[in-house]
Parts: C-alpha cells; sequence; structure tokens
C-alpha cells in the first residue's frame, strides 16, 4: 500500500513541477547552474570510465576469439554494439544515479531538514517547479554526456585493440562500420532521454518528500540510489523489448 | 490584525488544538508561549495556511484565510514574513542574494533599486560589509539577522518568528528581541513570535498567548504574566531556577 502511495505521490509531484511557473529570467539562471552542476560536473568521472571500459571490451572480446576462422574486426564490431546499445545508455546511467541521484536527493533533503523549502513556500514560491524544473531542463542536455560516453569507449577500445597489439588500425576500423544499423544509435537516445528523465525525477522525489534529520539525508540518498537503478533497469528492459525485439 | 476564531485541529484521533480564540494586534509583538507539545508550531502553521484546522477562521484584517481562493492565498503569502528557527537561509546564496531573493520572486524592480532596498535593510539589522558572504560563514546571531532582513525587505504586513532565539547566547538572543520589536512598532506589523523563553516574554510581550494542551490557557502581556496567581502559567513561567529565585523573592515580599 505504501508503494502505491509513493508512486501516486511521485505522479502528483511531477504535475506540481509543471504548475505554477517561476519567473523566466530566475529559471534561466537555475538551469544554467543546474547544466554546470549535473552535466559539466560529471564530464570527468564519465570520459574515464568510458575510456577504461571501451579498452577492457576490446581486450575481453580479443582474448575469447581463438578461433582463426573468426576475423579480427569482430573486435571493433563487439566493442560498437555493447558501447553504443548497452554501456553507455545503460551502465552511465547506473553510474550517473550515484553520482547525480546521490546529490540530487541529498541537496534537497538537506533544505528541507533546514527549512528552506518550507521558506520557499511560505514565500508562495512553487517550490517543485523552483528546485526540480530546473534540474529536468539540464537533464534533457544528459545526451550528450552519452554521446561523449560513446566515442571515448570506442576510442578506448582502439587505443587497448590496436596499442595492445590484439587487432591492426584498419581492421579495426572496418570492424567499426561493418553491420552498422542506424537505428540502434536512435534506441539508445530513446532510452538515454527517458533515463535522463527518471534521474532527474527519482531522486528528486526522495529528497522533497524526505522526513527527519540529517542521518534520514543518507539513508533517503542510498534509497533514491536503488530505486532509481531498479526503475533504469525495468525501463531498459521495457524500452528494448519494445523497439529492438 | 490577525483574529483567530474556535480553531480545532486534529492529527488522526489526537486533538492537538482544541478550540482556540484569539486576537494577534497590529503594532504589537504578540507571543505565542507554552511547552513543548502544547500546540504552538500547529497553531502556526494553521495560521500560515500549512495546516488546514477542522473547525474555526482565522481571519487576516478581517479577510476570513477558508474563503481565499488559491490566487489570493499566494497573494497573501506575498504580505508574509516568516523568521524560521534555524534562519532557512539558502545556502547557495550570498547575505545579499539571499535577502533579496523574495523580490526578485515577485517584484518588477529594477536591480539597481533592488540593490538599493536590500542595503537598506542590511543597513537597519547592522549587517552592513556582510553582503557578498555565504550563510555558512557568519555566525547564528548574524544568520538570524539576515532572515529577518529577507522576511521584511517586502514591507511584509505580518510577521510570523519561530523560535528566533533558540541557539542564540543571551545577548544575541536580547538583541534579536529588540530588532524584532523596534521592526514591529516601525513598520506598523502583526508580528507573532513562538516562544518558550521567558526572557524574551519580558523583552518583547506585548500581548501574550498561553497554550497548555491545546487549550488558550491564559492571556495577557508581560506586567500581568509576573502577576498572575494562576498556578497553570506560574508552573511554566517560574519552571527555571532563575525564575524560581524571582519568585520566591516576589513571595517573600522583596
Amino acid at each position: 500500500m505504501s508503494y502505491l502511495n509513493s508512486i501516486g505521490e511521485y505522479f502528483l509531484m511531477i504535475k506540481g513541477i509543471f504548475g505554477r511557473m517561476t519567473k523566466g529570467i530566475i529559471l534561466k539562471s537555475l538551469i544554467f547552474k543546474e547544466i554546470d552542476v549535473l552535466i559539466i560536473g560529471s564530464l570527468g568521472i564519465v570520459s574515464f570510465i568510458s575510456f577504461f571500459i571501451g579498452g577492457v571490451v576490446a581486450i575481453q572480446t580479443a582474448l575469447n576469439l581463438n578461433n582463426p576462422l573468426i576475423p579480427k574486426t569482430l573486435i571493433a564490431f563487439a566493442a560498437r554494439q555493447s558501447i553504443i546499445l548497452e554501456f553507455a545508455p545503460t551502465f552511465i546511467s547506473i553510474i550517473m544515479a550515484g553520482k547525480v541521484g546521490s546529490f540530487i536527493t541529498s541537496s534537497l533533503g538537506s533544505m528541507r531538514v533546514t527549512e528552506q523549502i518550507d521558506a520557499l513556500e511560505i514565500m508562495g514560491v512553487n517550490s517543485l517547479n523552483y528546485l526540480i524544473f530546473p534540474k529536468i531542463i539540464a537533464m534533457l542536455t544528459y545526451p550528450f554526456v552519452i554521446a561523449i560516453s560513446m566515442f571515448l569507449g570506442i576510442l578506448g577500445a582502439y587505443a587497448a585493440g590496436v596499442w595492445g597489439g590484439f587487432v591492426g588500425s584498419d581492421a579495426f576500423i572496418e570492424g567499426l562500420q561493418s553491420d552498422f544499423e542506424g537505428f540502434h544509435l536512435v534506441y539508445a537516445f530513446i532510452k538515454t532521454f527517458l533515463f535522463a528523465m527518471i534521474l532527474a525525477t527519482i531522486p528528486a522525489y526522495h529528497g522533497y518528500y524526505m522526513k527527519g534529520g540529517a542521518l534520514e539525508v543518507g539513508k533517503a540518498s542510498t534509497t533514491a540510489f536503488v530505486w532509481t537503478s531498479v526503475v533504469l533497469i525495468i525501463t531498459n528492459y521495457v524500452v528494448t523489448q519494445l523497439l529492438l525485439s | 490584525m490577525i483574529e483567530i476564531k474556535n480553531i480545532h485541529k486534529k492529527f488522526g484521533e489526537e486533538e492537538v488544538l482544541k478550540g482556540i480564540d484569539f486576537v494577534f494586534e497590529t503594532g504589537k509583538t504578540n507571543l505565542i508561549i507554552g511547552e513543548s507539545g502544547s500546540g504552538k508550531s500547529v497553531l502556526l502553521k494553521c495560521m500560515l495556511g500549512l495546516f488546514t484546522p477542522e473547525e474555526g477562521t482565522i481571519e487576516y484584517d478581517g479577510r476570513a484565510y477558508s474563503n481565499f481562493s488559491e490566487e489570493e492565498k499566494r497573494e497573501l503569502r506575498k504580505e508574509i514574513g516568516m523568521l524560521f528557527q534555524g534562519g532557512a537561509l539558502f545556502d547557495s546564496m550570498t547575505v545579499e542574494e539571499n535577502v533579496m531573493f523574495p523580490m526578485r520572486m515577485f517584484t518588477k524592480t529594477r536591480k539597481r533599486n533592488l540593490i538599493k532596498r536590500v542595503h537598506e535593510v542590511l543597513e537597519r539589522v547592522n549587517l552592513k560589509g556582510s553582503e557578498n558572504k555565504f550563510p555558512g560563514e557568519i555566525s547564528g546571531g548574524m544568520q538570524k539577522r539576515v532572515a529577518i532582513a529577507r522576511a521584511i525587505v517586502n514591507k511584509p504586513k505580518y510577521l510570523f518568528c519561530d523560535e528566533p532565539n533558540s541557539g542564540l547566547d543571551p545577548n544575541t538572543a536580547t538583541v534579536i528581541d529588540n530588532l524584532i520589536m523596534e521592526l514591529t512598532k516601525e513598520y506598523n506589523i502583526t508580528t507573532i513570535v513562538i516562544t518558550h523563553d521567558m526572557n524574551s516574554v519580558m523583552e518583547i510581550g506585548e500581548n501574550i498567548a498561553f497554550l497548555k494542551d491545546g487549550v488558550l490557557a491564559w492571556k495577557g502581556d508581560k506586567t500581568q504574566i509576573f502577576k498572575t496567581d494562576d498556578k497553570t502559567v506560574t508552573d511554566f513561567v517560574y519552571s527555571s531556577n532563575l525564575f524560581k529565585k524571582v519568585r520566591k523573592a516576589q513571595l517573600q515580599g522583596h
């Protein structure tokens, strides 16, 4: 019953976010600030992880290709497919649930504990719109992060595959281009967009409606990470079933 | 003036407010005092529209809150200044931005004029020179003064203060009390202060409502409260050792 209650409360929150809007000029500065914190601030860790995981995918594939009849171009093909279809959109989103999600929950939770949200409400500000709407808009730029992740993942695979002596540069490029389906990118970005909305709203829900003190802020961040990950994985399954099967 | 009539508020089966009537007068510091759990904060939240009472009316200068449309409620909130127990300053904003916030949100005033007004108010609360500091960089007393500046920047008609002295040393607490009282007179506003600090009662208690178990147990002013023989009130007023000694001296005729 409490789960149903939470789901209902979550959708009421979404409705509230798009209710009475904050002044445009204030929203604009808040959106830029959120883009800086949520998106630009995540580029370092996303780039680092993408490059090295791309490299590991290439090495793992190369080490498992024992049959001489299987061409080495498969290393690049397998790396490209796994990075574009799953690693970049899904794996990075799980990492972002930890980084960005925890930040959103703890910052809103702290505002709740220190009565800053009450202060906004008493001033007559729609606190849901003021606090969460800029985060949602900022997360619309999340597909750029995933595009960078895809690029760096493949670059990492190239670096590990070619410089590690597992495949020649030409063979890697050939494998990268073979059987490329544009729709796979469309699929990846559709789910990235959905993940962005999940990453912005579920942690926001857990922070905004938090009750208690400082200890509960930590608990809310953990709960938000768990639920964001669960919803991401389920959404990933449903979208894959709908678009690719 | 804010008049509350027969306010009842329940949480589940528990009745927290049991029919409270009181008039909070304009130009005076009106205090709601009482022990923890007596219903002070619930009453304040009912008056602010954060809780809806099951019964009774709250009238802001003759305008019944329950009859307000959503738009009217929003407009009323612009006439309210609120000082929270912990200050509730926005951590990510400087002192200047915090004080400017209500004006930026609700007025179309040019930035130059906004800054002028903010500096005026900060000077009034003796915080000139702290404009560019963040809340984390200033003391608790200064944070309270910033919160007061933010509450009065839009020249409110009603000022609510929730335990304004909590966590402050006696000297700073007196400064805050006096500031609240001075601003009440200066702007001729209806100020409502929730407190259980007897020093505040002595300093600024011009119109006092004493709550006990959700009931208005006594009303009067700071002179009367120290003269009353009502046991419910005296038990509360003289609960601290210092005031017990004062009471003893009083009874012995010193």
